[in-house]
């Protein structure tokens, strides 16, 4: 790490900014979406729920991308004490992406649509993302170098790298007609690849997480450890064959289920520990200089434990039986995105965002109270969507189910509270990121240990 | 610290399991009910189209606004589809199909309904925790 923060190619910061721009219209539409639970056509003229949940799902899962793609591209500099191999290539894959997003999202409300799951912009937007991350890809391999004596991080970023663009690929094959012909074979495939990519972004995330860590406790000796690789290799093997719990219900394969139940979910698990291991380490002056990143890494430290529990749960398919289709898991989808993956790309952000002064001289007390509200109410968020899902599932394996229109008006309480804890989460997540687009006033010195 | 050689032996055994079960995947992809008929795809291409996805599940994965709408055929009949397409309902749009093209929507949807049963009640809990529909 001999490369200093100002000295290092900005491209990154570029990624992770327009990231926290999709991640503040994302949560807008997400509002949106609530409402619409709540009140019955509500915006429906303008903007119908067929329009409003692609524009939020594509924003947010856009900012996991960018901001994880701005991280990796902004820390291997630090990790080889070398600029970037090409910022040219990372400038154009950036405009690639702006470009293609913005034409997504815009897409939507012209009512174009691909129609698949998570990706549900027409097939042509995949060629400009695929092709900026092949830039990406020339940018990683080349910065790095010779992969001997790397740290973990850089392995788990390799993963993340190389498996995006496989199973992204992946994603596509419905277009061939070997695969498209037949619903069951298509939605195999189709969460094969899904359960797949989440687990690649993770590698991306969860690399750059234990940059940081090492970063701030000055313990390169982590990212060398035998834990840390054995997290990495749970992390990839889960990556690989644990997907098939997407499909439990399906009428697939059983060896796939029997698979994907026999995969444990310990990667989360192994990263809790880690970062419980790391924090213990820290000595109090340097933690203080660095605040900001360390309570956010300590909130998705929480939050691991709250998913995995709940992951463990829905691997076991006497469990997902009742959890499935219901809001259940999108509290667990809800945990993992925002409690994890954004909670920690928003300490990486304000470790890359921040490099000139510090969050903490920035505006402490609303850094602070912006992590409380982001954290209390997404608990309460949460809470919500979990009372909800177990109604749902109720109603679901009731003998005498009511009409579904009516169970959905029995869950409108729950969803008002949702709704509000919802507008209450986003307000917090704004409080956390606002500063991070004032220019910076002056340029702060660590305390030396 | 885990030597190089360890770490490259580990992730080349997992990427080769990796590469031969998706290989195993694809070469015997489950699909024991027939495939889509041309109108059938047809129908499938307006399912996307219209993104019904973003609302409707099919054996529980997609949306939570409306119902999942695997057995939806057989259950409701195409009556009481062709119904809810013409006319909506207060979150859902009416959509202005022409009559080929919500047979092709039909098609799709009776596609659908023959490939299995998603009704969680169908199921069975066997002891070891997993799950049989008989």
């Amino acid at each position: 790490m001999e490369l200093s923060n100002k000295n290092r190619t900005p491209a990154g910061k570029k990624f992770v900014l327009f990231g926290l721009f999709l991640l503040a219209f994302g949560m807008l539409f997400g509002i949106i979406g609530g409402l619409q639970y709540v009140i019955q056509g509500f915006f429906k003229p303008y903007l119908s729920f067929d329009q409003i949940r692609p524009l939020h799902v594509s924003s947010v899962v856009f900012w996991i991308i960018l901001a994880a793609v701005g991280s990796v591209l902004t820390f291997i500099q630090e990790h080889t004490g070398r600029r970037l191999y090409s910022a040219s290539l990372a400038q154009i894959q950036f405009y690639v992406f702006a470009i293609s997003i913005s034409a997504i999202l815009f897409s939507y409300v012209l009512g174009i649509f691909g129609g698949r799951e998570y990706w549900e912009f027409h097939p042509w937007f995949a060629v400009p993302i695929a092709f900026g991350w092949i830039l990406f890809l020339i940018n990683f391999f080349k910065s790095i170098g010779s992969l001997k004596r790397q740290p973990v991080y850089i392995w788990m970023w390799m993963t993340g790298a190389i498996f995006f663009l496989l199973t992204y690929t992946e994603s596509y094959l419905w277009l061939i007609p070997y695969f498209r012909n037949n619903i069951v074979s298509d939605m195999t495939v189709q969460w094969k690849s899904y359960g797949s990519i989440v687990g690649a972004w993770n590698m991306l995330i969860y690399g750059c997480s234990i940059f940081l860590m090492t970063k701030i406790s000055g313990n390169n000796k982590m990212s060398q450890s035998k834990i840390a690789f054995a997290l990495y290799f749970t992390g990839l093997f889960n990556l690989m064959f644990n997907w098939g719990h997407h499909v439990y219900t399906l009428p697939t394969h059983d060896y796939i289920k029997h698979i994907a139940y026999a995969v444990s979910m310990t990667e989360l698990a192994i990263l809790g520990r880690i970062i419980w291991q790391w924090r213990s380490t820290v000595s109090e002056a340097r933690k203080h200089f660095h605040i900001g990143a360390f309570r956010l890494l300590t909130a998705a430290d929480l939050w691991v434990f709250l998913t995995l529990i709940l992951a463990i749960a829905m691997s076991i398919p006497a469990i997902n039986l009742y959890t499935h289709g219901t809001h259940i898991t999108v509290a667990h989808t809800m945990g993992a995105t925002i409690g994890i993956n954004t909670f920690l790309l928003l300490a990486l952000a304000t470790d890359i965002l921040g490099s000139k002064r510090t969050v903490q001289q920035q505006e402490p007390r609303r850094d602070h109270w912006g992590l409380v509200i982001a954290n209390g109410a997404l608990l309460v968020f949460w809470l919500s969507l979990i009372t909800a899902g177990v109604l749902k599932a109720s109603w679901q394996m009731d003998v005498a189910r009511i009409p579904f229109s009516s169970m959905m008006l029995q869950l409108r309480p729950i969803f008002i509270v949702f709704l509000f804890s919802g507008i209450a989460l986003m307000v917090g997540l704004w409080m956390i990121f606002y500063p991070f687009f004032r220019r910076p006033k002056r340029i702060t010195q660590a305390p030396v240990v | 610290m885990a030597s190089d050689k360890h770490k490259v032996i580990a992730a080349l055994i997992l990427s080769i399991g990796f590469v031969c079960y998706t290989g195993y995947i694809y070469s015997a992809l489950p699909n024991q009910k027939g495939t889509l008929s041309v109108e059938a795809d047809e129908g499938k291409s307006l399912w996307q189209k219209h993104n019904c996805t973003a609302c409707h599940q099919v054996y529980g994965l997609g949306g939570y606004l409306g119902p999942d709408l695997t057995n939806v055929f057989s259950e409701k009949g195409e009556g009481n589809i062709r119904a809810f397409l013409k006319i909506g309902n207060p979150t859902m749009p009416a959509y202005d199909l022409s009559e080929g093209e919500t047979r092709s929507l039909l098609a799709y949807l009776k596609h659908i309904d023959e490939t299995g049963i998603a009704d969680p009640r169908s199921f069975t809990i066997k002891m070891n925790g997993t799950i049989k529909q008989e």
